[in-house]
C-alpha cells in the first residue's frame, strides 16, 4: 500500500490536489462570504435582540476580519470540525458523512450502469455505423440526454411503482421488513438508474466517436491483416485504445452524476447529500451547506486522481 | 451560405429548427394569444383533466389554466435559458479572449482559476451559489451562467491563442493599434462563430439546468412559473393527477431535444471530418463490386491477380487507383512492385485480402486467386481464415501499425491464437522463438516490452515476426524499409531474403526504391497511375529498362560511385486518378510521345506497356 502511494505519479497527482483543494475551499468560502445581511440574524430570526445577535457573531468568529474567519474556517475543516448545524443542532461532519453514505451507494451505482451501458451502446453503435442499431442507439441516447432526470423519475415512479408496482416509490429502506441486500436493491433500482440516463448517453456518444477515430488507424488493418476476427478487431483492438480517450470522460461523469443526484435524490427522496443541501439552502443553513459543498467537491477531487492514475495504468506510454 | 445548405440537408437538424422556431413564436406571441391569465386561481376547478371544457389542457392544484400557465412558463425558462446562455458566453469569451490574446502570467493566473472552478461537480457550485445569493429565478440565471463560464472561457482561450499568432495579427500590431482595437477588430470577428457553436451546442443544457434549480424550489417562485418549477408543484399531486407533471415535463423534453438536435446539426455540419468520411468506419473486408465474375485465370503461381480493379468512391468521384491489374507470384520467388506513392502499389496489395479500407474503397473488377480459391467476394469467414495464415502482411511504420496498448509478445501470441488454440507457456514460448528467428537480442526479456519501447528497426522485426507466426505461404511486404535507416534496412532485406530461402515463401515486395529491388527481388513490376507499365527479370528491367517512365524513374537515384551523372528529376506530376487522360497516362511528362500515345488503350505486350519503348542501342534518357 505504501508503496503504491509512494509511486512518483502517483504521488505527484496528490501533491497536484492540494492547491486545487485549498482553491476549492476559498471559492465556497467567497461565495458564501458573499451572503449579504446578517447570518446571526437569518439563524436567531428577526425578533432578535441586537445584544444577540451580536453575541452570536461573536461566537460565531464572524466579528473578525475575512481572511481571519477563512483561516480559522480551514484549520477548523482540517481538525475535522466542520462547524454545527443550527437546524439540525448537530456536528456538520456528522450529518454530511452519514448522508453522504446514502449519496454514495446511489451516485456509485449509477456510475457502474452509466460506464458499462454507455461503453456498450457506443461500441455497437460504432461499429454498425449507419446501420439500424446504431441509429436507434443514437435516438434513444438523444432522447437521454434531452430528458430532465428529476422528470424522468417522475415518470418511472408512475409507471413502475404506481402503476406496474414493480419498485418501491420513494425512500432507501422499507419502513417495516428487514434492511438487507434485496431490499436496498429494490429500493436502490429506479433512483440508480433515472440518475444514469443522462451520463449513459454522454458517454454512448463519446465511445462512439472515439471508437470511429480508432478504426481508422493503421494497428486496427493490422489486427485484420492478422485474421483477428471482427469482433475481436472491435472488442479488443479498437476498445482498448479508446477507452484511452474514453476514461477521462467517465472522470467527469462521475462528478455530473455525484450533482445529478440532488434532483434524484429530492425525488425519489432518499436520504442523501443532494437533498439536505436542497434543504439546508432552503432553511438558510449556511453552516450546513459550506461543509457540503466542501466534502463532495473534496471526493471529486479525489475520484478525478483515481481515474487519472487509472488512465496511467490503462496507457503505458504515461508512465515513461 | 454554403453552411446553411448543409444544415439543411441534415433533416433531423432541420426538424430541430423547425420545432425550437415554433416554439420560440408561440412564447414570443404568448401575451397576446387568447389565453386566460396564467396565476388566477379558481379553487372549484383544481385538477381538470386535459380536454376539458375551457381548458385545453386541464388546470392544475389551485384550478389555474394549464395551457396558459404553459405557455407563460415556457416564454420564461426559454428567457432565462437564452439569457444564462448570453450572460456565460459573453463573460467566458471576454475571459478567454484577454487570457489567450496576453498570454503569460495573465493566461496562467486566469486559467488556473478556470481549472479551479471547473473542479467543482458543476450543479454543486450552481447549488452553492444559490445558496448565497437566495432562492429566485433571477439568481438561479446568476448561477446557471457563472457555473458555465469557464467551459466558454476555456473554449474561446483555445482558439485566441491560436489566432493571436497569426500574421494579421502581428501585422495589427506593428502597425501601432492598441490592444483594445486589435481584441475588437482582429480578434473578435474570427471567434464568434465559436462562440455560436458552444453556445448552440450548450443552451439547452441550461434551459434544463435552470428548470431543475426551479423545480427544487431555488429558482422561479409563485405564483409565477417556469416550466420547472410548474413541474415542481405538480410533484406532490403526481399521483392522483400525472396530466399536471406531463404537461411541462414534455414542454422540457421537446424544447431541449430540439435545441440539442439543431446544436447536432450545427456540429456535424461544421467538422470536415464528417464531411470528408475521415470518420466512416471501414468495414472487415474491402466492399465488392464487380459487374462480372471473370473468367478463372490460369493459376500459374501461388498468388494470381487478374485485371484487379480498386477504386474509391468519394461523393461523386470515382478514383481508379488500381485500373486492371495482373501478377503472379510463385512460391519461393520475390515478386517487387514499385512506383511513386499514389501509384496504387499498395492498394493493389491490400485488395488482395480485402483490407482497403471501405467506404469509399471498392473492388470494381477483376479476380485475385490463392491457389484454386478465388478471394475476391468470397465470404468474410473465408477471407478471415486466410488472413495471416496463408497470406500475411507486413507494414510500413510499425509505430502506427503495431497496437499501441498491447505487448508485442501478447500480439505475437494473437497472431496465432486466431488460427489455432494455444496455451499460455506455448504461446510465449513460439513468441519469443518468433522474436529469435528475426534476431531480436534478449528475446525472452523484449517479449513484454510495449511497441513504444522499441526502436524503429526492432519495431519493424516485431512485424516480420508477426507476419511469421503462422507459417503463411506468402507475404506481402508493404514498404517495410522505407522508415528505417539504410543499415536497419540492409538487416531487415537479408532477414526476408533468408526467410524467403529457409521456408520457400512467395514474397510481395511493394517498394520506390530501384537499390532494394535489385537486392531482393527475382522480378519486379513497375506501376504507374494504377496500372503495370513494365514486367520483367529485375536484372533485364535494371540493365535496360524499355518503357521511358520506368527509365526516368531510374535516372532520379543517385548510384554510389556513379561518377557525375545528373540526377534527374521527372517533370510534372502523375495524373488524378478521378480523370485519367486516354492512352498513356505519362505522355504528359514523356520525352518520347508522339500523337498515337494520346488515342485508345495502349495493351501491355512483351513486358511493357509503350508504343515507342526506350531500345536497346540508346542510352537510357
Amino acid at each position: 500500500m505504501l508503496r503504491f502511494i509512494l509511486n512518483p505519479y502517483i504521488l505527484k497527482r496528490l501533491v497536484s490536489a492540494v492547491p486545487v483543494l485549498l482553491g476549492i475551499s476559498v471559492i465556497v468560502f467567497a461565495i458564501m462570504a458573499l451572503i449579504p445581511g446578517d447570518p446571526a440574524t437569518a439563524i436567531l430570526g428577526s425578533y432578535a435582540t441586537p445584544e444577540n445577535v451580536a453575541a452570536l457573531n461573536e461566537d460565531l468568529g464572524l466579528d473578525k476580519p475575512l481572511v481571519q474567519q477563512y483561516f480559522i474556517w480551514l484549520g477548523n475543516m482540517l481538525q475535522g470540525d466542520f462547524g454545527r448545524s443550527f437546524a439540525l443542532n448537530r456536528p456538520v461532519l456528522d450529518e454530511v458523512l452519514e448522508r453522504f453514505n446514502a449519496t454514495l451507494i446511489l451516485a456509485g451505482t449509477s456510475f457502474v450502469l452509466c460506464s458499462i451501458l454507455g461503453i456498450i451502446a457506443g461500441v455497437v453503435s460504432a461499429a454498425n455505423q449507419y446501420g439500424w442499431a446504431d441509429k436507434a442507439i443514437t435516438f434513444v441516447v438523444l432522447l437521454g440526454i434531452s430528458i430532465p432526470s428529476f422528470f424522468l423519475g417522475m415518470m418511472m415512479i408512475l409507471t413502475f411503482a404506481v402503476n406496474l408496482r414493480w419498485f418501491p416509490a420513494s425512500g432507501m429502506w422499507p419502513i417495516y421488513g428487514s434492511r438487507d441486500i434485496w431490499a436496498l436493491i429494490d429500493h436502490l433500482a429506479m433512483p440508480a438508474l433515472a440518475l444514469s440516463v443522462v451520463a449513459t448517453g454522454v458517454i454512448a456518444r463519446l465511445s462512439r466517436s472515439a471508437m470511429l477515430e480508432v478504426l481508422r488507424q493503421d494497428f486496427i488493418r493490422t489486427a485484420r491483416a492478422k485474421g483477428v476476427h471482427e469482433r475481436g478487431v472491435v472488442w479488443r483492438h479498437a476498445l482498448r485504445a479508446a477507452m484511452v480517450s474514453i476514461i477521462p470522460v467517465l472522470g467527469v461523469q462521475a462528478g455530473f452524476v455525484l450533482s445529478g443526484a440532488v434532483y434524484i435524490e429530492v425525488v425519489f427522496q432518499w436520504p442523501g447529500l443532494g437533498r439536505m443541501l436542497v434543504d439546508a439552502i432552503l432553511r438558510r443553513d449556511i453552516l450546513l451547506v459550506q461543509g457540503g459543498v466542501v466534502f463532495v467537491a473534496a471526493c471529486y477531487v479525489f475520484f478525478n486522481i483515481v481515474v487519472d492514475v487509472a488512465q496511467s495504468y490503462l496507457d503505458p506510454r504515461i508512465k515513461t | 451560405m454554403s453552411f446553411l445548405s448543409l444544415l439543411a440537408r441534415n433533416r433531423l437538424a432541420l426538424a430541430g429548427l423547425i420545432v425550437i422556431g415554433l416554439v420560440v413564436l408561440l412564447a414570443l406571441l404568448t401575451p397576446w394569444l387568447p389565453l386566460k391569465p396564467p396565476n388566477v386561481t379558481d379553487t372549484s376547478n383544481r385538477f381538470q383533466p386535459i380536454f376539458s371544457d375551457g381548458a385545453l389542457l386541464g388546470t392544475d392544484h389551485l384550478g389555474r389554466d394549464l395551457l396558459s400557465r404553459l405557455m407563460w412558463g415556457t416564454r420564461l425558462s426559454l428567457a432565462v435559458g437564452f439569457a444564462a446562455a448570453l450572460v456565460a458566453a459573453t463573460l467566458g469569451a471576454a475571459i478567454g479572449i484577454v487570457a489567450g490574446y496576453y498570454g503569460g502570467r495573465t493566461d496562467n493566473i486566469i486559467m488556473r482559476g478556470v481549472d479551479m472552478l471547473m473542479a467543482f461537480p458543476y450543479i454543486l457550485l450552481a447549488l452553492a451559489i444559490v445558496a448565497a445569493l437566495g432562492p429566485g429565478l433571477l439568481n438561479a440565471l446568476i448561477a446557471v451562467a457563472a457555473v458555465n463560464i469557464p467551459f466558454f472561457a476555456r473554449n474561446i482561450r483555445g482558439i485566441t491563442v491560436g489566432i493571436a499568432h497569426k500574421e494579421f495579427v502581428d501585422a495589427a500590431r506593428l502597425s501601432g493599434m492598441s490592444n483594445t482595437r486589435i481584441i475588437l477588430s482582429e480578434i473578435l470577428p474570427n471567434v464568434i462563430p465559436v462562440i455560436v457553436i458552444a453556445m448552440s451546442t450548450t443552451v439547452g443544457w441550461m434551459i434544463l439546468e435552470t428548470a431543475g434549480l426551479s423545480f427544487l424550489g431555488l429558482g422561479s417562485q409563485p405564483p409565477v412559473a417556469d416550466l420547472g418549477s410548474m413541474l415542481g408543484e405538480a410533484r406532490s399531486a403526481l399521483i392522483t393527477n400525472p396530466h399536471t407533471s406531463v404537461v411541462p415535463g414534455v414542454m422540457i423534453l421537446i424544447i431541449v431535444m430540439a435545441i440539442n438536435l439543431l446544436g447536432d446539426g450545427v456540429r456535424d455540419a461544421l467538422d470536415p471530418r464528417l464531411k470528408s468520411g475521415a470518420l466512416n468506419r471501414p468495414l472487415p473486408a474491402t466492399m465488392v463490386a464487380r459487374d462480372h465474375q471473370p473468367a478463372p485465370a490460369q493459376a500459374e503461381g501461388i498468388l494470381t491477380l487478374s485485371d484487379l480493379q480498386t477504386q474509391f468512391h468519394v461523393k461523386n468521384k470515382v478514383y481508379r487507383a488500381v485500373g486492371g491489374v495482373s501478377l503472379s507470384v510463385k512460391p519461393g520467388e520475390c515478386l517487387g512492385i514499385i512506383g511513386e506513392s499514389g501509384s496504387g502499389k499498395s492498394v493493389t496489395a491490400l485488395s488482395v485480402m480485402g483490407l482497403v479500407a471501405s467506404p469509399p474503397g471498392v473492388i470494381a473488377g477483376g479476380s485475385v486467386r490463392y491457389q484454386d480459391q478465388e478471394l475476391i467476394g468470397a465470404p468474410y469467414g473465408t477471407l478471415r481464415s486466410l488472413r495471416g495464415r496463408e497470406v500475411a502482411y507486413i507494414f510500413q511504420d510499425p509505430l502506427a501499425t503495431l497496437h499501441p496498448l498491447y505487448r508485442v509478445g501478447d500480439q505475437l501470441i494473437e497472431a496465432i491464437k486466431c488460427h489455432r488454440p494455444i496455451g499460455r507457456a506455448d504461446g510465449r514460448r513460439k513468441a519469443i522463438e518468433l522474436l529469435e528467428a528475426v534476431r531480436i537480442p534478449n528475446a525472452s526479456a523484449r517479449v513484454d516490452d510495449y511497441p513504444h519501447e522499441m526502436s524503429g528497426g526492432m519495431r519493424q522485426r516485431i512485424g516480420i515476426a508477426m507476419a511469421l507466426a503462422n507459417d503463411p505461404e506468402v507475404i506481402i511486404a508493404d514498404e517495410p524499409t522505407t522508415a528505417l535507416d539504410v543499415t536497419v534496412q540492409a538487416q531487415v532485406l537479408s532477414l526476408l531474403d533468408d526467410l524467403r530461402r529457409e521456408r520457400g515463401l512467395a514474397i510481395v515486395f511493394i517498394t520506390h526504391d530501384f537499390g532494394v529491388v535489385a537486392q531482393l527481388c527475382d522480378r519486379v513490376a513497375v506501376m504507374y497511375a494504377g496500372r503495370i507499365v513494365e514486367e520483367g527479370a529485375t536484372r533485364a528491367i535494371l540493365d535496360a529498362p524499355r518503357h521511358p517512365y520506368t527509365a526516368r524513374l531510374m535516372a532520379c537515384v543517385p548510384e554510389l560511385g556513379g561518377g557525375k551523372r545528373r540526377l534527374e528529376a521527372i517533370p510534372g506530376l502523375p495524373p488524378v486518378v478521378s480523370d485519367l487522360p486516354e492512352g498513356c497516362a505519362f505522355a504528359e511528362r514523356c520525352t518520347r510521345v508522339r500523337g498515337d500515345c494520346r488515342k485508345g488503350e495502349i495493351p501491355l505486350e512483351n513486358g511493357v506497356r509503350c508504343l515507342h519503348p526506350v531500345t536497346y542501342q540508346e542510352a537510357p534518357a
